[in-house]
């Protein structure tokens, strides 16, 4: 039907980030072997108990398996074809922003990431990532007065080794799974968080992460801690250039939230899809995880997905203390023949602890979009509550979405309740709006931001506009 | 109301439609002008509410032949939504819901999308907010609804209202209510048929499709035309709507066989 095949042509957009920074760049030899592991490792300068870390995950790792149980399908991953160390080159990180090359700065500002001081988004501080390091990392010192910690992870393994080491890997341990022990063996930058006790964080934190090599690998790790009584909000954003090939990003992400603390973390996933045809894109296998580890700790996800070739991606909250609460909130987007099994993990181990999930699948071309999710409630976690909401809107007639949804639980006091919808844009619909002159391009737009509703208004409010803008712009073209 | 040097604001002429393989629309022929009010009545599968979806460009009805002129320009060349911000309005006998829209600004988009085609300056949230309270009172609507999502988990008669709500606010030149009475209890008729009333004017027009002689008891036509087999077999005043609550539609069908007959 005429309707659908516009539909179709609206969502088929050009990617706006596909652009190459040329850049000379210090690259180790493609492969993966300790060598590898223990040269990243010294390139960086680390302590000792770091490069332990890294060579017990990559020992595990060897003895791991690719996960082959989600609802995704692509060639196998050559793990030695890969590049596991890039950096722009250039001389430590720089003091001041006026010494980092150029070339780097206009790329973050053509990404409309503006760097330098003048034009920065007011009250939100800002970590850049290039490839494997960071490059700049915007208003420490205003941060600093507050306590604050925020800087790339080599960074904090320099200044604060002590809380890297009593927090690195104790959410998600190196072995966790394959992509979690890749991760840990050579994981390159990321963004460190820490907010100390009873402080709330002055302004939005936000990390942004480009990838630019063809060849690369990128592996970030991402540590937030938030102590007694403190909270902070965090954004981060992602771009890559367009290649033919497919590129590698396993990140880890870990939150630890101590008693009354809150975190709250957003991520507007927007790296390169692959064309129309399913050629190249980046496959995004990612794990993080949060750990309410105090009482009457907050954990929040808020996810928007546009990206990617394959999103394979379930950010998770381990409820440990008593009155905890985890909730995850996720728009994911795919078009074309983009794959996405996305989705949560609610585990209530302590009393009265909370969760809520709200997942909005939207598939459009070929693709396929698939929630999994786990609602795990421990014996001891008595009155223990989830409400999981998962809703699919298809656009078109060859998209598929899926929702598998896994409920276990020990404690017979505890309440669980899941709703499940699966809705597609009539056409009816259309014309309902198109009969009250609003426009064909502005309906299906006022459509699909109304299906994300919920999800959007979790955003921080710098970012909602834009999200919704991303989807619009992901929904714009000519009406065919 | 009917003025003979009134301009001619729709002018259907021969019109054909199909939907799927199904011819419905077999030559309608159809001129309203400004202060009219006119009533097209028929049996289920006449072809009455495919002449209101075909008039307002629903894409699944295709038109193979005859012609369309709304205030002298080719009405068919035009998308849906151009119809509407020039003054076309169609009200749904089934409005559909539209989860996660919200009401007020669904109402807001559309309003200001007709005022803009006139010329008139859009209107921000405050501005509107003022102009839809007072139009909510030609309905006699509960604001609350529109803090709600499109129609959602509306009933039949608040659905109904809400669609006179929009008229209200779109201000158009050619209403047609497709079956508006239908599901409204007695009271709701009266708020719905009061509604249309109010916004008749000398210049515009309204096209009702019914089944029934108590809408017309209410809203008085200047004209009704009986359709039948995707044409218009009969038209005169308003006592032929009496004519066929007596008689029924019976004798339609036989001057129909002997009109396919010939």
């Amino acid at each position: 039907m005429t309707t659908t095949t516009s539909v179709s042509d609206l969502v088929s957009q050009p990617y706006k980030y596909g652009f190459v920074t040329d850049i000379e760049t210090d690259k180790i030899d493609k492969g993966l072997s300790e060598d590898v592991v223990r040269l990243i490792s010294s390139k960086k300068n680390e302590p000792q108990f770091l490069l332990d870390f890294r060579l017990r995950a990559y020992k595990q790792w060897l003895r791991m398996e690719e996960p082959d149980w989600a609802a995704l399908g692509h060639p196998a991953i050559d793990y030695q074809e890969i590049i596991y160390y890039a950096a722009p080159r250039q001389q430590e990180k720089k003091a001041s922003l006026d010494e980092v090359d150029p070339k780097l700065l206009e790329t973050f500002d053509k990404l409309g990431i503006p760097l330098s001081e003048q034009k920065r988004l007011s009250n939100v501080a800002v970590d850049a990532v290039f490839d494997s390091v960071s490059i700049a990392t915007t208003y420490r010192e205003k941060l600093a007065e507050h306590g604050v910690i925020f800087c790339s992870i080599s960074e904090a393994v320099k200044d604060h080794p002590e809380l890297i080491e009593r927090y690195l890997g104790t959410v998600v341990p190196s072995n966790d799974n394959f992509f979690a022990a890749l991760n840990s063996a050579v994981f390159s930058d990321g963004s460190f968080v820490f907010i100390p006790k009873g402080v709330e964080c002055p302004m939005e934190l936000s990390t942004y992460f480009r990838i630019n090599s063809g060849d690369t690998g990128q592996f970030e790790r991402t540590l937030i801690v938030a102590e007694e009584g403190a909270s902070v909000s965090y954004l981060e954003g992602c771009t890559a250039p367009m290649f033919d090939t497919n590129q590698l990003h396993a990140a880890v992400v870990e939150l630890v939230t101590l008693d009354d603390a809150s975190i709250k973390y957003s991520t507007v996933q927007n790296w390169y899809a692959g064309d129309e045809n399913g050629v190249g894109g980046i496959y995004n296998f990612v794990t993080k995880r949060g750990h309410c580890r105090g009482d009457r700790s907050h954990i929040s996800w808020t996810q928007v997905e546009t990206g990617s070739a394959i999103t394979w991606k379930y950010p998770s909250c381990v409820l440990q203390g008593a009155d905890s609460v985890g909730e995850f909130y996720s728009v994911a987007l795919t078009n074309n023949l983009q794959q996405a099994d996305t989705g949560t993990k609610m585990v209530h181990v302590g009393p009265r602890t909370r969760s809520t999930i709200v997942s909005k699948g939207i598939s459009a071309g070929r693709s396929s979009n698939s929630y999994r999710g786990l609602v795990q409630i421990g014996p001891k976690a008595t009155g223990a509550r989830n409400y999981s909401q998962c809703d699919s809107m298809l656009i078109g007639d060859q998209a598929a979405a899926n929702t598998y949804p896994y409920i276990r639980s020990q404690q017979p006091e505890a309440s669980v309740e899941h709703e499940a919808s699966t809705c597609r844009i009539s056409a009816d619909q259309l014309f309902y709006l198109q009969s009250r002159g609003i426009g064909f391009e502005e309906a299906v737009s006022m459509m699909v931001s109304g299906f994300c509703r919920d999800v959007f208004n979790q955003l921080p409010m710098e970012f909602a506009a834009e999200a919704d803008k991303l989807l619009a712009l992901k929904l714009e073209g000519s009406v065919g | 109301m009917i003025r003979p040097e009134a301009d001619t604001l729709l002018e259907i002429v021969d019109l054909q439609a199909r939907v799927e393989d199904k011819p419905i629309l077999k030559g309608v022929n159809l001129t309203i002008k400004a202060g009219e009010i006119h009533a097209v009545m028929g049996r289920n599968g006449s072809g009455k509410s495919t002449l209101s979806k075909v008039l307002a460009g629903h894409p699944s009805y295709v038109v193979t032949g005859g012609r369309v002129l709304y205030r002298g320009a080719n009405l068919l060349d035009l998308e849906p939504e151009q119809r509407a911000r020039l003054g076309l309005f169609l009200g749904f006998q089934y409005p559909v819901e539209i989860p996660g829209v919200s009401n007020l600004e669904f109402l807001r988009v559309s309003t200001n999308a007709r005022r803009s085609e006139k010329g008139e300056e859009e209107l921000d949230t405050f501005a509107f907010e003022d102009l839809v309270r007072e139009r909510l009172q030609v309905v006699q609507m509960d604001p609350a609804f529109l803090e709600r999502s499109v129609n959602e988990g509306f009933s039949g008669g608040e659905k109904k209202r809400n669609e006179i709500l929009q008229m209200a606010l779109l201000d158009p030149l050619v209403a047609i209510l497709d079956e508006t009475d239908s599901g409204l209890d007695i009271d709701a008729l009266r708020i719905v048929a009061g509604g249309v009333n109010h916004l008749a004017s000398p210049d515009n027009a309204t096209l009702l499709i019914t089944h029934y002689q108590r809408l017309l008891d209410v809203i008085t036509p200047d004209y009704v035309h009986v359709m039948a087999g995707g044409r218009i077999l009969r038209t005169g005043g308003k006592e032929l709507a009496l004519e066929l609550e007596d008689r029924g539609y019976d004798w339609v069908d036989q001057e129909l066989a002997v009109l396919e007959v010939a």
